[in-house]
């Protein structure tokens, strides 16, 4: 036995500080540092969160099945397949141009009114679906959670991850509508993924805590379309920012999909980026990962018995 | 040689509404957030609420490279949770377990099969949640898909699989998973026979590369066949821990109360009547050792010792064997020249009945006892029931009926027949 005996002072220490009202019981409860480091080690939930990202890459090919998984069900049996991607922002454009450019006379400054709202449309359809779907993902993959184990941040990730699919597939129409309406594409084109990568960035950090805190909390689910709702009109996705008081446009900037649409947008027709805006929504997506992958990790080892 | 799997002091607390807690409203959170500060510290180590119970109490137990352990126990005992533990499905909520090695488990044959995707497309699928890298799936892909017995149907849709189909592609994929520690619950309770045979040819592989299975069954003849060591659980404590036969006579005695032997010490609460009582009760070898386990190809006896009060009756003890589905076997009474029909004297008697080896299949049996007396009319003196419990061990390659198979047999009997072969290939030659 080589076991470190410096150790042991410190865990009986911990041990006794958790329930000094019982120790009784915890001298019974004290364990003795191990031997040799296992690979791998179970402990109660008070030992602590750890974020172990390491263990995502080793698991990286499940990410790929489940979001594979998630995309081929996705078009089983249904009649037109991915048609409804295109289908459904692009009617919904119509009617919005018709109601809001046509009949009300919103203008959108620079951009034509169709292009622009296709543009925040796509972004969006991809974003909303994208929590929906993440939201959703944990419940109705009990039978997973329940028997086996593997990094449970894939599932609501994966969930998101198919709906990069069907934005590559919409996108097709943008690109028709830019050429139809002659915009000249320049340099600031390149900054279009970054604008996608911020859109995923969120979508996965909304999911990721909305679906850890469904399987608690199970009213999220019925709040959840309230506040999709509510987020909708809180971006300049049928509206253009300018159309809100200077003074509260920092408010509408503190929505970090407002940077992101807006970017997006301007990266399209190379109009001048707005960088606080943009500067805003980077920073407060980031900070809301990071929140995001804290609270599921911590969450994500009582899935199983309360899921 | 140092353990693969150390498990220490391991706790699991449930509340009760069943194993699920009722969910949590958000008015519920909140309303208790904002009560907390009025309710003092919570303990949750010292006593149990009376709507929380402890799946598992405290086990501990170190498991080397190469064993294969059967868990049992009733249900509700903890082995799922156990299981669920050791695979990381659930946290404990005291306690650790440290694993010395990459493990796979097999908590539900099947689990993540999509019922939309292909065959192929859930191997692939399944295979990657078990925790195999994607090359690994490719290359024994010909592999799982032959041992499955599905290869027509590989890329058909898995809904329109029969339900058997789908447990044998599920299983074919677990089995090509290459953990040093492999976590088995209950999953050779399915497919046919000759599929089971399969699993378990598989598993014995498995085991003679020198890795490590846990493995969780009713089925008592299988694990004292391939398990040396079992585990037994109860109310989330270890009762027993050992060699499988020991540890199955204990899951016999705990679960159907009798054991291989019963004695009555205290004559007033034997069973009986004002003519004969009951004193003991036991399962015996051919050396007169009380046994819990029987050799299949040993003779097995089973000895009444019983005290005639009142004089003058002839007694014809008899016994009833029962399997541990209640199918009755047989039942035998005491034939014996010298005491047949003949009124007994008061006193001490003993008698035993030999049943033969290579008779009765593998398994748990549980023994009635009864003593009856014919003159002047019948009369039923005694009438234990389930008085004891032996089971019968069958192992490979020995000199009984089983041969070299090592699977599931079914029937009730399992007598050793005289088997010849002529070799008619010369004949035909000439």
């Amino acid at each position: 036995m080589t076991f470190n005996t410096s150790e042991i002072p410190s865990a009986q220490r911990k041990s006794a500080s958790k329930t000094l009202d019982s120790a009784s019981a915890d001298v019974e409860e004290i364990l003795l540092p191990l031997e040799d480091k296992p690979r791998i080690l179970i402990e109660s939930l008070e030992a602590g969160v750890r974020l172990e990202l390491g263990e995502l890459w080793i698991y990286r090919e499940l990410l790929y099945f489940l979001t594979l998984r998630d995309i081929k069900v996705r078009y089983k049996q249904t009649l037109m397949g991915a048609a409804w991607v295109i289908i459904q922002p692009l009617g919904t454009m119509l009617i919005l141009t018709l109601f809001f450019n046509k009949l009300a006379g919103l203008q959108s400054g620079t951009i034509p009114y169709p292009l622009f709202a296709y543009s925040g449309l796509l972004l969006w359809t991809f974003f909303s679906n994208a929590v929906v779907n993440s939201t959703n993902s944990l419940v109705s993959n009990t039978n997973l959670i329940t028997k086996v184990y593997f990094p449970r941040m894939f599932i609501p990730i994966a969930a998101v991850g198919a709906g990069l699919v069907d934005l590559a597939i919409a996108s097709i129409v943008l690109i028709g509508l830019a050429i139809y309406y002659q915009v000249s594409f320049g340099w600031k084109i390149l900054a279009l993924p970054i604008f996608i990568s911020l859109a995923v960035g969120l979508a996965i950090a909304v999911g990721m805590l909305i679906s850890a805190l469904t399987v608690k909390y199970r009213d999220l689910k019925h709040a959840l379309p309230f506040i999709i709702q509510a987020w909708m009109f809180a971006s300049p996705v049928i509206y253009p920012p300018g159309i809100v008081p200077e003074k509260w446009r920092w408010l509408l900037n503190l929505n970090p999909l407002s940077g992101i649409i807006e970017g997006f947008r301007s990266a399209l027709i190379g109009r001048a980026f707005d960088w606080p805006a943009i500067g805003a929504a980077a920073a407060i997506t980031s900070a809301l990962l990071l929140c995001s992958v804290y609270v599921f990790r911590r969450t994500e080892d009582t899935f199983a018995d309360l899921i | 040689m140092k353990p693969i799997v150390k498990i220490e002091k391991l706790k699991k607390l449930y509340r009760i509404g069943g194993l699920n807690p009722a969910y949590l409203t958000l008015r519920e959170a909140v309303g208790g957030a904002l009560m907390r500060p009025f309710r003092g510290r919570g303990n949750n180590t010292a006593g149990t609420s009376p709507n929380e119970f402890w799946a598992l109490s405290g086990v501990s137990f170190d498991v080397y490279p190469g064993e294969l352990v059967g868990i049992i126990g009733r249900n509700g005992a903890g082995k799922s949770t156990l299981l669920k533990i050791m695979s990381r499905v659930t946290k404990p909520t005291r306690g650790r377990a440290a694993l010395y090695g990459r493990v796979g488990s097999l908590l539900e044959v099947g689990t993540g099969f999509h019922p939309d995707l292909t065959g192929r497309e859930n191997v692939f699928l399944n295979g990657a949640i078990l925790g195999m890298r994607k090359a690994e799936i490719s290359r024994k892909f010909d592999e799982i898909v032959a041992f499955s017995e599905v290869e027509k149907f590989i890329d058909t849709p898995v809904k329109w699989y029969s339900s058997g189909m789908n447990v044998k592609l599920a299983f074919s994929v677990a089995a090509h998973l290459e953990p040093e520690i492999l976590i088995m619950d209950e999953v050779l309770a399915v497919g046919d026979a000759a599929f089971q045979q399969k699993c378990l040819d598989k598993m014995n592989d498995i085991r003679q590369q020198g890795r490590t299975i846990f493995f969780v069954s009713h089925n008592m003849p299988a694990i004292t066949r391939l398990c040396k060591r079992a585990i037994l659980l109860e109310k989330g404590k270890i009762i027993s821990d050992g060699p499988s036969q020991a540890v199955v006579n204990d899951y016999m005695t705990a679960s159907w109360n009798a054991s291989a032997e019963k004695v009555w010490e205290d004559r007033s609460e034997a069973p009986g009547s004002d003519v004969v009582r009951l004193k003991a009760v036991r399962i015996i070898d051919t050396e007169g050792q009380t046994t819990g386990a029987v050799d299949i190809r040993q003779p097995v006896g089973i000895e009444i010792e019983y005290e005639v009060i009142e004089q003058g009756h002839p007694l014809l003890p008899s016994i009833e064997v029962f399997s541990e589905e209640g199918l009755n076997l047989f039942s035998a009474h005491d034939t014996e020249a010298e005491w047949r029909r003949r009124p007994r004297p008061a006193g001490g008697y003993k008698s035993v009945a030999w049943v033969p080896g290579n008779l009765l299949a593998e398994g748990n049996l549980l023994v009635n006892v009864s003593i009856m007396s014919h003159v002047p009319v019948t009369r039923l003196h005694v009438n234990e029931r389930s008085a004891v419990a032996f089971q019968v061990i069958d192992t490979q390659g020995e000199d009984s009926a089983r041969g070299d198979y090592i699977g599931p047999m079914p029937g009730l009997l399992r007598p050793l027949l005289r088997w010849t072969t002529s070799d008619d290939t010369k004949r035909d030659l000439h």
